[in-house]
């Protein structure tokens, strides 16, 4: 893929005050913090990754949108927006773009990058799964998926939760009976065989991030 | 006419052999056309066919050819007899090819070839050989209006072709716009860059250049003559007037930047407002370093409000798009991020329009980390030091406001056509524009202007050519263009001139009809005075003298014939095409009764679009009525009323006429000849009425090339109204 210089950063960069709107502020930091950043300014906004998208109609903006809104420096209006967590990584938008930009991978960067800086919204369905499936799996190296499911069904409150168990008892029955089911993994549960080493592998990769962060900066 | 020898040819190939009675054309060729020679052959465009004709022509005398094989598009090459008039009866794409196959068709058919050999036959007995224009050119010299970029290149391509170049120049320097330029936008591999113009060198090239001289602060006093012969007067700034003779003049005139003081609600007179020419100004004077505005204030963020007084439907300002300005933003935002990518540049587009390359220098400037929004500006105001841009960003649809401390507005451009000729006294604009050819034709001081005062007569089909033969426009006064476009257009304007030089000086017609020997021919002894054909010229070819004769300047002449239509005596005619050898055609036919239930309709169809289309029809074998019989003419312009009455009065049931498309989008080969030809053919109802004719009788349409299927569609449409109508009253009068 094409290498692209990162547009220059400036010290006022996050601003978004009403009398730098469309200045490069955000921009920049989009570029300085996002996967594949610096392919937003390259948008020519076509509108085809926007007719392509097959939720296109369920999210609040568009990449096309996305993208604009990013170098109208409407910071936080892009993070907090629910658009990036509906992305389902059909790549339709990808293979489609006239200008080859990466749009699915720019997309969950602004998820990642969202999270990371705690603009995204807390209730948003599909991210509150994303970062419940996540703490799951880093703690042991392995899916706890009693403990997943428990998550889920408890994420509305005690009650709600109850009622939801109360709805699956039939399967959850038959899960036991197959033994794909173990009621005793949600004391603990058991972990992958070299725990430490996962917990390694993902420090080692945070770091390598970071590295490539500042780089960019 | 003692040595005139007639022959007929007639080829039984491509099938015409196996549907026809070929003996039986021959006997009409032969006794009602009155050859002298009368010959068919298997394969008559064969090199044997061809040979026989050669012979005949060389031992026999033979003075006149009729040909009746396939169209007379068809087989130009083998049919090129020259020294000899010759006529065409189109038994291929004319007859056997629509009328419709088998053995039922077999009596319209042959009919019908027998009508075309009639026809044929009777045009060949009024055709005359053209002898050429005595009216010569004598100067072979190219006068180019303008030092611009397209007034350089005109001249060094003439130049360098080898033509003397006579080069005007109204301010005191060569060079025009491209001058005021700091750099251009990139015109080779890899479109990323602006680049430097060249400017000088392209001057010092024609400063140098022994062929070209050079008149600086001169305009042009005079402008009389015709091609070939121009006499121009040069007033200097001495006040001392030089006569030159030139053969042809190229006006590149070049353009005005839309005054951008008519755009109040844009900023302007704001200290953070400039157009477009402003900021090169400024760039020049930073030289590529930090871009500061005229009150020194430096530039921090830049914003470019592209269409600014263009494309503006409400008639307060230019209509159309100036082309250039979203590549010149590209580049002048270019200016910035160059000097300090820390600058903020905004362009704010409605719809950008990089063509060709310049989507490559589109791509540069976003990778630079240009911003392009599409909005739609309403206001600049000033806000702090700066300005204040409020939009509509029509893709987050919501308003908007961007600041900047400079705003840099997209003017466009305006031609400097000089005087619309068009115009009477009275409704010339207050400020008078200043002539700049100062034409003596009785028609007007400067060329007629196409739309929206550009100076061209069709902006796709003949560019350069406007509707003065011998004076051809460049560049931006032709229509909107950059420095590139302006290169090739004068490039080609160039050619054009010398297209017409060399043809003025042999006494041919320069272009469409280019080589035509035939011109138009005036009795004046029978001549009223009317001036219908000085008025209706759409060449301006035709002056008038004291006694307010027609001057027909020859050299001027396209040879449409669109005097030869208006000539209510008939007196004006060209040797191989003239009233009589049309009039002749339509009288010729063998005309059925009125009981016999075959109507004959007569389709007047102009050679350039209608006429191929019918020849594409019978190419793909399209059927249409075999009633029909169609007459090419060479523009719809030189139909004389005298033929549709002509016509009505031998018994033919209706007459159709076929022109290429009019009015403002036209695409008639010689400007206003269709639009002449309806608006004649509007007034003819009088004279139906007074035949007791139903005005449906004649019928005229608009087709392009690209009509064969619709062509037919018409045929066959008014074939059938006729048969509605009935048969015309008017059969056997003769």
């Amino acid at each position: 893929m094409e290498k692209l210089p990162t547009t220059h950063m400036t010290a006022s960069a996050g601003n978004t005050a009403a009398s730098t709107r469309y200045h490069n502020n955000f921009l920049k930091e989009v570029e300085a913090n996002v996967e594949d950043g610096q392919w937003v300014k390259m948008c020519m906004q076509c509108g085809v990754c926007a007719g392509s998208c097959p939720l296109g109609p369920h999210w609040e903006h568009t990449p096309q949108k996305l993208f604009m809104m990013i170098r109208a420096g409407k910071r936080e209006e892009v993070l907090k927006s629910d658009s990036m967590w509906m992305c389902t990584s059909c790549y339709n938008c990808m293979a489609r773009c006239p200008r080859k930009l990466p749009i699915t991978h720019i997309v969950h960067g602004l998820a990642a990058y969202a999270h990371q800086v705690g603009l995204a919204r807390k209730k948003q369905s599909t991210r509150f799964f994303s970062v419940l499936f996540w703490n799951n799996c880093v703690k042991t190296g392995r899916l706890n998926e009693l403990k997943l499911t428990m998550g889920l069904y408890f994420k509305d409150g005690f009650m709600a939760g109850l009622k939801q168990a109360w709805v699956m008892r039939d399967s959850g029955r038959q899960l036991m009976m197959a033994k794909r089911l173990n009621p005793f993994e949600l004391f603990g549960g058991h972990r992958c065989k070299d725990a430490k080493g996962i917990t390694a592998m993902l420090k080692a990769a945070r770091q390598i991030e970071e590295q490539q962060r500042r780089a960019a900066s | 006419m003692a040595d005139n020898k007639f022959a007929a040819y007639l080829c039984a190939g491509c099938g015409l052999g196996d549907v026809l009675d070929i003996d039986g054309l021959e006997k009409i060729a032969k006794r009602e056309g009155k050859m002298q020679v009368v010959k068919h052959h298997d394969f008559l465009c064969s090199a044997a066919g061809v040979q026989m004709i050669r012979d005949d022509i060389a031992n026999e005398g033979i003075s006149h050819l009729m040909i009746g094989a396939c169209s007379r598009r068809a087989k130009t090459e083998a049919f090129n007899f020259p020294g000899v008039s010759m006529a065409r009866a189109n038994l291929r794409e004319g007859v056997i090819w629509i009328v419709a196959e088998g053995a039922a068709h077999d009596e319209v058919r042959q009919e019908m070839a027998d009508d075309y050999v009639r026809m044929g036959c009777a045009e060949l007995k009024k055709m005359l050989l053209p002898a050429g224009s005595t009216e010569r050119g004598t100067n072979k010299r190219i006068l180019v209006v303008g030092g611009g970029v397209s007034g350089l290149t005109a001249a060094i391509e003439a130049a360098e072709t080898g033509y003397q170049v006579v080069l005007v120049e109204k301010s005191s320097a060569l060079g025009g716009w491209a001058t005021k330029l700091w750099k251009r936008v990139p015109y080779q591999h890899p479109y990323a860059e602006p680049q430097t113009t060249g400017i000088e060198e392209l001057i010092a090239r024609v400063n140098l250049h022994p062929a070209i001289s050079v008149h600086l602060n001169a305009t042009l006093a005079e402008t009389a003559g015709a091609p070939g012969r121009f006499a121009v007067k040069i007033a200097q700034e001495s006040g001392t007037v030089v006569q030159e003779m030139v053969g042809a003049i190229i006006q590149a005139s070049g353009f005005s930047s839309y005054d951008m003081a008519r755009l109040p609600e844009l900023g302007a007179g704001l200290p953070g407002v400039v157009d477009q020419a402003g900021l090169e100004a400024l760039a020049q004077a930073a030289r590529g370093g930090a871009i500061q505005r005229a009150d020194g204030q430096v530039v921090q963020s830049v914003v470019f409000v592209q269409c600014a007084g263009q494309r503006d439907a409400t008639g307060a300002h230019l209509s159309y798009c100036s082309g250039h300005c979203c590549a010149t933003s590209v580049k002048q935002a270019m200016y910035f991020k160059d000097a300090n990518p820390d600058i903020d540049t905004v362009v704010l587009y409605t719809d950008l329009r990089l063509p060709g390359m310049s989507e490559d220098f589109y791509r540069s400037a976003q990778r630079k980390g240009v911003t392009f929004t599409k909005g739609k500006v309403s206001q600049v105001k000033a806000q702090g030091t700066g300005c204040a841009v409020d939009f509509r960003d029509l893709i987050l649809d919501e308003d908007a406001t961007v600041n900047a401390d400079l705003v840099v507005l997209a003017t466009g451009q305006v031609p400097n056509s000089g005087v619309n000729i068009d115009l009477s006294e009275d409704q010339q604009p207050e400020v008078k524009p200043v002539s700049i050819l100062n034409l003596t034709y009785r028609q007007g001081k400067d060329l007629p202007q196409l739309k929206a005062g550009l100076t061209d007569s069709h902006f796709i089909c003949f560019p350069y050519e406007t509707r003065r033969t011998g004076i051809y426009a460049a560049g931006p006064v032709r229509r909107p263009m950059d420095m590139q476009q302006a290169t090739d257009d004068a490039t080609g304007a160039a050619l054009k001139a010398i297209q017409v030089v060399e043809n003025a000086m042999l006494g041919r017609a320069a272009h469409p009809r280019s080589g035509d020997l035939s011109y138009p021919i005036v009795r004046l002894e029978g001549c009223t005075q009317c001036k219908r054909c000085t008025v209706e010229c759409p060449f301006g070819a035709i002056d008038e003298d004291e006694r307010r004769f027609p001057v027909f300047n020859e050299s001027r002449c396209r040879r449409c014939g669109t005097c030869m239509g208006a000539c209510p005596v008939r007196v004006i005619s060209f040797e191989n095409y003239s009233v009589d050898t049309v009039g002749s055609q339509i009288k010729s036919l063998d005309m059925p009764d009125e009981f016999s239930e075959r109507p004959r309709i007569l389709l007047l169809a102009c050679e350039n679009d209608a006429y191929p289309a019918l020849d594409m029809a019978g190419l793909s074998r399209t059927v249409y009525s075999a009633f029909v019989r169609a007459i090419p003419v060479r523009c719809l312009g030189s139909v004389n009323t005298i033929w549709i009455t002509d016509a009505l009065n031998s018994g033919w049931d209706g007459v159709m006429m076929m022109g290429c498309k009019k009015g403002d989008d036209y695409q008639c080969h010689f400007v206003k000849g269709s639009e002449l030809a309806h608006y004649r053919m509007s007034k003819i109802d009088d004279t139906l009425k007074g035949m007791g004719l139903e005005p449906e009788r004649v019928a005229s349409y608009e087709v392009a090339i690209t009509d064969h299927q619709r062509v037919a569609a018409l045929i066959n449409d008014y074939a059938e109204k006729i048969k509605e109508l009935g048969m015309s009253p008017m059969k056997g009068f003769n």
